[in-house]
Parts: structure tokens; sequence; C-alpha cells
């Protein structure tokens, strides 16, 4: 009895030096040096908004532009590769039945059924994560960007079960490791946090579009809503567009045109 | 006095213990870390007795300015101007964290979350881990 004693505690001993050996280990992993780190200088003409929205024709996307656009976006953000139910996603594609459920057209034409529609965070007006957040952890720029702050996060995933559109992904675990290869210049997330896209908002600071709008050959405009004169709005008064679950009322920022 | 017997030793006992410390810590040296310094640049953002007691109130504020306030260019009381970003700014200069970031860090046992996330850039590039 009394050996049996001494043996788990002498287990317990070793048990906890293991625990905090592990949490002395060095995180994260290097990748090679950057060579056009982002200086002072390159912020100084910032691309501004009232109300930054997004229009995508289409009919103009095809299966290649569509992969271009995903790659470059999930490329620079270190977005990682998991498939299954962990796979993290910043902009992905599906089919019309799964972009519009509220549509639901009878007969769809060929050409729509076929189709693949590219997908991303709607930046909506109403964003129903920002509502939910309980640390404030997502938050609603004034230019209308729904933006994330990873220190904030706490994991809850509340934020997740209240956007209407799945563009939120949770890191189940490291994303590290997932990651192929790692952009210097742009933080990955770790384990516990909620991430989606960001409408590129280093970019814009920078004075450039959004990096999937600058890969879609001209297939995506990105603008301010608010401006008349702006590049989504002359598009929007020449062609017809629809967002994805307007009946929920959260005003989403991405059009698409049929 | 009652339990004299109990309370005197006891008493000892506990003064050992909490003077114990200062009593092995006497006499040793005063804590020296040697860090690595960068070689591409002199003057960082803040003194450097301002940086080594407040980086982490800095590094907070820098947060706070660029993701919530979308300021994105630090102006140094120097007047040099710098772009707000711990993986970008910080780690361009002080490439390798292990000769560090960690240096101060291990030593007084503290352990910042910065890096699960920060990419580590050149690093690697040095045949660091």
């Amino acid at each position: 009895m009394h050996g049996s004693r001494r043996d788990f505690l002498k287990l317990a001993g070793v048990t906890a030096m293991g625990l905090s050996a592990a949490t002395l280990g060095l995180l994260g992993d290097g990748a090679q040096a950057a060579d056009a780190l982002p200086q002072a200088a390159d912020f100084a003409n910032p691309l501004t908004a009232k109300r930054w929205a997004m229009v995508i024709d289409t009919a103009k996307l095809d299966e290649d532009t569509m992969e271009k656009c995903i790659h470059a976006c999930h490329s620079f953000h270190n977005v990682p590769e998991i498939a299954g139910k962990q796979t993290i996603k910043w902009l992905w594609k599906d089919e019309f039945e799964a972009t519009f459920p509220s549509e639901r057209p009878d007969y769809l034409s060929e050409d729509v059924k076929k189709r693949e529609f590219l997908l991303l965070c709607n930046h909506c007006t109403n964003p129903p994560c920002v509502r939910v957040c309980p640390t404030k952890a997502t938050f609603q720029r004034p230019d209308g960007l729904v933006a994330m702050d990873y220190h904030r996060c706490i994991g809850c995933r509340y934020c997740m079960a209240a956007c209407p559109f799945g563009a939120r992904s949770f890191n189940f675990q490291d994303p590290a490791p997932f990651i192929k290869e790692v952009n210097p210049i742009y933080p990955h997330r770790t384990r516990g946090v909620v991430e989606k896209c960001t409408f590129c908002v280093e970019h814009l600071a920078q004075g450039q579009l959004p990096l999937c709008v600058q890969a879609s050959e001209g297939a995506m405009v990105f603008g301010d809503l608010s401006d008349p004169d702006s590049v989504v709005r002359k598009v929007l008064k020449e062609k017809f567009a629809i967002r994805r679950k307007p009946e929920l009322g959260t005003e989403p920022g991405v059009f698409y045109i049929l | 006095m009652y339990n004299a017997k109990f309370i005197i030793p006891g008493l000892i006992v506990f003064l050992l213990l909490v003077l114990f410390p200062f009593v092995k810590g006497f006499g040793t040296p005063e804590m020296k870390v040697e860090l690595e310094k960068p070689k591409t640049a002199k003057q960082c953002v803040l003194k450097t007795e301002q940086m080594r007691d407040s980086h982490m109130v800095l590094l907070n504020e820098w947060r706070d300015m660029a993701l919530r306030e979308d300021k994105r260019v630090y102006t140094a009381p120097d007047g040099k101007k710098y772009d707000i970003s711990l993986t970008n700014t910080c780690l361009q200069c002080h490439e390798n964290k292990e000769k560090f970031c960690d240096k101060c860090h291990n030593e007084v046992g503290v352990d910042p979350y910065c890096f699960s996330c920060h990419n580590l850039a050149p690093v690697k590039k040095e045949g660091g881990k």
C-alpha cells in the first residue's frame, strides 16, 4: 500500500515536470527572410471609404481564375490547408444552391447550375458576429469592414454560430504545421481563435486593392458603396446584382452578378 | 506563554523559510543578461531604458493603433517614422528571438504568447529553430 502511494507521487512529479518542460518549448517556426518589408512610407496613401463593398461578376470567373484568387489570398495570409471538418477558409467556392439558398429556383439554367461562386466574408452592414462577440474581438470599423483582433478572441465560436454565411473558421489545432510556405511578413493564427477574410485591410492601408480583386483579372471590383462615382456603384448601376440571404437583413457588402 | 514549545520552533522554521531566498541570494552578483544587439540599426523606437521597461506597453498600444484605429505609422520621439508591426518592424532588426527576446523572458520567467502567431521570419535563415 505504501509502495503504491510512493509510486503514484513519483509519477505525478515526473508528469508535472514534463508538463512544465512542454510549456517552456519554443513556439512557432520561421521562414525565409522577407525581401520587401512594408515601410512607414508605404502607408502614406491608404485607400479609404465610407463603406467598402465588392462586386463579383460570376460569369467572368472561370475555374482557373478562382483558384488563382484563392491562392493569392491564402498564401499571403498564411491560411493553413486542413482537409475535413477542421478546414480553415477565407475565400472558397460553392455552387448556386449553397450560395443562394433563399432564391429557390425551380428550373435553373444549365449555365448557372454548373457555375461555382466565390465566397468570402460579406462584411455586413449589420454584422451578427459583432453583436454576439462577448469580448469585442470582432468589431466593425467605421469604413464598414468587419475586423478581428485575434489577441482578444477567446474561441467561444459564438460568431461562427451567428454568421449565416459560414465565413468563419475555428483553429481546432495549431495551424502552423499546415501552412505550406509561410509568408514571413504576415502573422499566422494560433490554436483556439476564429479567423476569416479581412478584405485585406493591410493592403488597403498601403493603397492597394484586396489580393483576390488583383488576381481576378477584372471579374471582381472593389470600392466605396457610398460614393455614387465609385467603380462598384458604376457596375451596380449597369448590371443586376444579388446578395446572399438578403432576407436576414444583415446587408452584405458582397454583390454577385449572375 | 501557552504552547511555547510549539510556537517558538514554529516561528523559527517560519522565519528560516521566509528569509531563505535572501540568505541564499546574498552576495551573488546582479542579474545580467547578454543580448545580441541588432547589427543593422543603432537606435530603437524609444530609448533603450524605456524599451526595457515598457516594450510590452508599447506593443499593446501598437496593436490597438493598427487594428482598432487603423493608424499604421508610429512617429518616434526623435521624429523617425515606423511601420506599426511586430512582425515587420521589431523582428526586422531583432532578427533572432532566441538571442534577444528569449534571453530576458527566460531569465525572469515570463512566457508571452506573441510568437505563437507573429512569425520569426529571419531566424530560420540563420539556421536557428
